[in-house]
Parts: structure tokens; C-alpha cells; sequence
């Protein structure tokens, strides 16, 4: 069986190109159930894009949820020997709610998991794939990169408490000077560290350019200077022309992710189409002594790049009336269809339906 | 060249920001002829602009209608649109705060009536000091509410107060001071960062 292009939707497309290159890298598929104990997300609500679940009560009286994450399952489910690593795929539907309508969704995702001990050639080949599934939608994609092990040092730099911690890195996230000016002088905090840290917020670009400035802004700062470097090995393994660009605004929720973070953009989708990063802390959390690196791929997103149907409902309509036998109208349309005409029969006119051409049964014939 | 789309709020706070944008090399001589147009745009320097309701900025920049737009902090913080906060403008100045009849004495045995068009300020601003509150949400003549007796304090934007003075009410705490922003669509900053990063130079230059 060959199925044409214009069968296949835009994103279906895509999810079966990201599966082959998935698939071509050894990752195996992963399928799981659409419902999932509620308990594993209460658990770990703040994984969690939203924090809406829909839940059920199963037959057994346990409170089951319709899963609005893929990654936690995936991770559960996973026990890989020591020194190995786990890959694995998926093309999933989750159930959570969207920012913009503040209702429930279903949103199609496909995405990848690295689960073991992870190594700078596994970070590396997570970046690659990453880049190449955002390739396979646009080549003018970007790859925002950061190191949460960067950030975290940055902050732990400035000795201020808890609330300015969480202000400062969502002022981080908006790329927001005044806000991160503000909350560093309501804390009194200056010199070295508070210049290290608006350096952090101002560095985007091309690692090159970028990397050098950085690791000048936090000399002195041990535990910084050894994330950059772990970056700029991870960079290193990338191939050439890979479009990643240094971006510290990426923050994702430091008590899951530490190390490397990502985000990718493709143009004429205005939002972030790809996220992932490195969550060994959430892998401990769930107990396992690994870590792990992922990301995902949100495929809903691909309908703002979608063209609106604008061609033919179908080629011929052939209109068939009560004179006319079955199997005349079998036989007319089956014809019409051999020579390669879309064709749809009714005895009469749908209204508002867009056909290129009416037919009679006698007509046809 | 591909155009630069910038929503600009209704309104006198609008046509500041578009004169700081004009001066800024994104002139429009179409933007000032009279008309009912909702667009303008002048491919020569690749902008185009239109004037939205200030409180929709936000949804016109964050859903990519818009690749930038100016927002009250205030618009922000309601709605925590996810988008970049690139620059403090420093102008329409002014500050959300809880306002109360004068005199007002706040009785912490009992629940907090508050009257805003700002829930998700007000509910956070209660929430940080542990109070109680019963949340009216009001669309507009907020300083109504206390005065027939619907509420006992109302949250909202406080520019001069001269409005309070008139109606007898004063403000009892400042929540937190309020200027224009410029916002970014997080996609447009990746494709269209080079137009975007002029807008912000030129404005740094200006600020000085």
C-alpha cells in the first residue's frame, strides 16, 4: 500500500518523518495507555505544562487520569542497566489545558527519550536529533540552547533568598533587564556576580561568539565554569551547520532539569515548537540512579503552517435519482474513478459542497 | 524585507509610543492621515502597524498576530502572556493599588470585599499576605463599588488619584508601580531579531 501526499496531512507528515529518523537511530517505539494513575502526577505537578489533569474513577475505585504528559510515564516504566542507556520514541496524544482558550485540549506530540547514564555524546546526539527534527519542518529553524547548571550557579552567586531566586529566573525567562535590575537592587546585590548574572541575560547567539564572553564573566566561579565547559563539549560533538544559538532565557522548572535545556522555533509557528532538556532530578525523584535527556515535538502547533483547503470537496459529484439501478451508479462512478477523478455520489446537492463537475448517472455513462 | 508587525495600544499612551517608534526610524506617514483604516504600514522602512484595545496587545504579540507591541505591566501581570519583556518604556506611569474610603479601618476578623478588573493581581496580592477576600470583578467604575457599599477596598490603577480625591476614597497600599513595556513574540525575536533589535537600540539610545 502507497499512500500520496495529498492524503496524508502536514502533520501526519511529519510525525512519520520524525518516526524514521527516530527509528533510524535505534530508538524504539513506545506505546502506552491513555490513562494513567492520577497519584504519579499529583506527585510530580509541577513537571507538568499545566496543572489540570482529567480525571476518572476506574472500576476498581483508584483515581485515574487521562494523561496530560508523556515523559513521567515513559520514565516509570523505564529501568535501564547500569552503564546503558534506554531510547525510546513515542507519538502520543495528551490531554491538557491550552494556554490561550483555558480549556481542555487533545494535542498530538511525538517526541524522544534518553534514559541511563548519560555521557556528552548522549547529550550530543539528543541536540543533533533535535536540530534535525526541527530540519525536517524548516531549514531557517533555531535551536535555543542553555545550561541550567549555568543559571543555577549564576543565582547560587548571588546569595539572595528563595523568592528573589524564583523572580529573577522568570525575569531571565522574558528576557526582561528592568525586572532583573529591580529585583538585584531590592536585594542589594552587587558587583562580580550581579554583572556575571545581566551577562548571562544579555548573552544570545552563536555559541562562538557567545562562550568566550561567558566563561570571562563567571572566572572565579567554580561551579559555573564547569557547566560552560560541559556546554561547550556537548557543542563540540554537534555537526557542522547545526543552527543552535545560546539562549539563557530558556528556564525550565530547576527542581526536574538540570544541565542542558532547549527550545526550537521554525518560522510561520509563533510559538516554541520543540522543548526539551536534561531532567535527571525528576529521574531521581521517581527513585532511579540515572538520568535522562528528551524532548518534544508539539505537532498541533503545525497547523499555523498549514495552508487552508482551498482546492475541490471532490472532482465529479454524480447525482443519482430513483430511475437509476445500484449498480448503474457503482458502475458510473467506478469508471469515473479509473480515469483518477475524487468522486462522490448522493441523490442530491449537498449545500456548500465545492465539486468541479455534476454529473447524471446517464451522463457519466 | 519582511515587515515588522508592531500592535500599538488605543489611546493617548499610543501615540506617545508611536512618536518614540517614528523617532526611532519606524516612521509612517499613513498612520497620520484621517481615515477609518485598521492598518498602516510603509514597506520602505518594513513596518506595519495597527491600533488594538491596550488589554488585547498582549494576545495580538503572543499568538504571532503581532511580532511586538507595547503592554502596561499591569496587562502583564493580569495575564502572564508568554512573551518577551524586552524594555521598560518609562512612560504611562502610574501604579496598582488598594484604594479604600477615607478613614477606612480593615476589620481582620472578617472577609475582604474587593472590587478590581484585576483578578489575578488582586487574588495574587491577598494571597501573599494570607487574606481572606470575597473577589467582585467589576469591568469599569471600580471607584462605585466601595461608595454604595458592594466592597470595601477596590484594586485597580491609580495615575494621579485625583479621581479618588473626588470620590472621597484614598489609596491604603501600593501593590506595585505600573510603565509601558515593550513585549516580543518569542518566535519573531528568532526570525525577525535584527528589526526588533534596532527598535530596542534606538530606544536604549534615547533613554540615554
Amino acid at each position: 500500500m502507497k499512500l500520496s501526499d495529498t492524503v496524508l496531512k502536514y502533520e501526519e507528515q511529519v510525525a512519520l518523518a520524525l518516526r524514521e529518523l527516530y527509528g533510524s537511530h535505534g530508538y524504539a517505539p513506545f506505546r502506552m495507555s491513555r490513562f494513567e494513575e492520577y497519584d504519579l502526577y499529583v506527585r510530580n505537578k509541577s513537571f507538568l505544562v499545566s496543572d489540570s489533569v482529567i480525571t476518572f474513577t476506574d472500576t476498581d475505585g483508584k483515581l485515574m487520569a487521562l494523561k496530560p504528559d508523556v515523559t513521567l510515564s515513559i520514565v516509570k516504566n523505564c529501568r535501564p542497566a547500569k552503564g546503558a542507556q534506554e531510547k525510546v520514541y513515542y507519538n502520543e496524544n495528551v490531554f491538557r489545558v491550552s494556554r490561550g482558550t483555558h480549556a481542555f485540549r487533545e494535542i498530538g506530540q511525538t517526541g524522544l527519550e534518553c534514559i541511563g547514564d548519560l555521557d556528552v555524546f548522549a547529550l550530543s546526539e539528543v541536540l543533533t536529533l533535535a536540530a534535525e527534527s526541527l530540519a525536517l519542518i524548516d531549514a531557517e529553524y533555531v535551536l535555543d540552547l542553555s545550561h541550567l547548571g549555568v543559571v543555577g550557579a549564576a543565582i547560587d552567586a548571588l546569595g539572595v533568598d528563595g523568592e528573589c531566586r524564583t523572580g529573577l529566573l522568570a525575569a531571565l525567562g522574558e528576557k526582561n533587564p528592568h525586572g532583573v535590575r529591580a529585583l538585584l537592587n531590592g536585594a542589594g546585590a552587587t558587583g562580580p556576580a550581579a554583572d556575571a548574572f545581566l551577562a548571562l541575560l544579555t548573552a544570545e547567539g552563536a555559541p562562538k561568539a557567545v562562550l568566550p564572553r561567558l566563561f570571562t564573566a563567571f572566572a572565579g566561579n567554580e561551579a559555573a565554569t564547569a557547566a560552560l565547559s560541559e556546554l561547550e563539549a556537548v557543542l563540540s560533538a554537534l555537526g557542522e551547520g547545526t543552527r543552535v544559538r545560546l539562549d539563557f532565557s530558556v528556564v525550565h522548572d530547576m527542581h526536574y532539569y538540570s544541565g542542558i535545556v532547549f527550545r526550537g522555533f521554525v518560522p510561520r509557528v509563533s510559538a516554541g515548537i520543540l522543548a526539551g532538556g536534561q531532567y535527571d532530578r525528576l529521574v531521581r525523584k521517581l527513585g532511579r540512579a540515572s538520568g535522562a535527556v528528551g524532548f518534544a515535538v508539539y505537532l498541533d502547533l503545525l497547523e499555523e503552517r498549514t495552508p487552508r483547503r482551498e482546492g475541490l470537496d471532490c472532482d465529479v459529484f454524480l447525482l443519482y435519482g430513483e430511475d437509476d439501478a445500484p449498480a448503474a451508479v457503482r458502475e458510473a462512478a467506478l469508471a469515473l474513478r479509473r480515469d483518477g477523478a475524487r468522486v462522490r455520489t448522493g441523490s442530491a446537492l449537498p449545500e456548500g459542497l465545492r465539486c468541479g463537475r455534476i454529473l447524471t448517472v446517464k451522463e457519466a455513462r | 524585507m519582511s515587515m515588522l508587525n508592531v500592535a500599538l495600544p488605543k489611546g493617548r499612551l499610543g501615540e506617545r509610543v508611536l512618536s518614540l517608534f517614528e523617532e526611532a526610524g519606524f516612521s509612517c506617514p499613513a498612520i497620520h492621515e484621517p481615515g477609518r483604516r485598521l492598518v498602516f504600514e510603509n514597506p520602505e522602512v518594513g513596518v506595519r502597524y495597527f491600533w488594538v484595545k491596550p488589554s488585547d496587545v498582549s494576545i495580538y504579540v503572543e499568538r504571532g498576530a503581532a511580532d511586538i507591541g507595547v503592554a502596561g505591566r499591569d496587562i502583564l501581570l493580569e495575564y502572564k502572556p508568554d512573551v518577551y519583556e524586552l524594555f521598560d518604556l518609562g512612560i504611562g506611569k502610574c501604579r496598582m493599588a488598594v484604594a479604600a474610603p477615607v478613614g477606612f479601618r480593615d476589620d481582620r476578623d472578617r472577609t475582604l470585599r474587593v472590587a478590581t478588573k484585576f483578578g489575578a493581581i488582586a487574588k495574587a496580592y491577598y494571597a501573599s499576605l494570607g487574606r481572606e477576600i470575597d473577589m467582585i470583578h467589576l469591568n469599569g467604575s471600580i471607584e462605585l463599588a466601595p461608595l454604595l457599599g458592594l466592597s470595601d477596598v477596590i484594586v485597580d490603577i491609580v495615575e494621579t488619584g485625583s479621581t479618588l480625591r473626588e470620590n472621597n476614597l484614598e489609596v491604603v497600599e501600593e501593590i506595585v508601580p505600573i510603565s509601558a513595556r515593550l513585549i516580543a513574540n518569542k518566535a519573531a525575536y528568532k526570525f525577525k531579531g535584527e528589526a526588533i533589535g534596532r527598535i530596542l537600540s534606538a530606544l536604549a539610545e534615547k533613554e540615554g
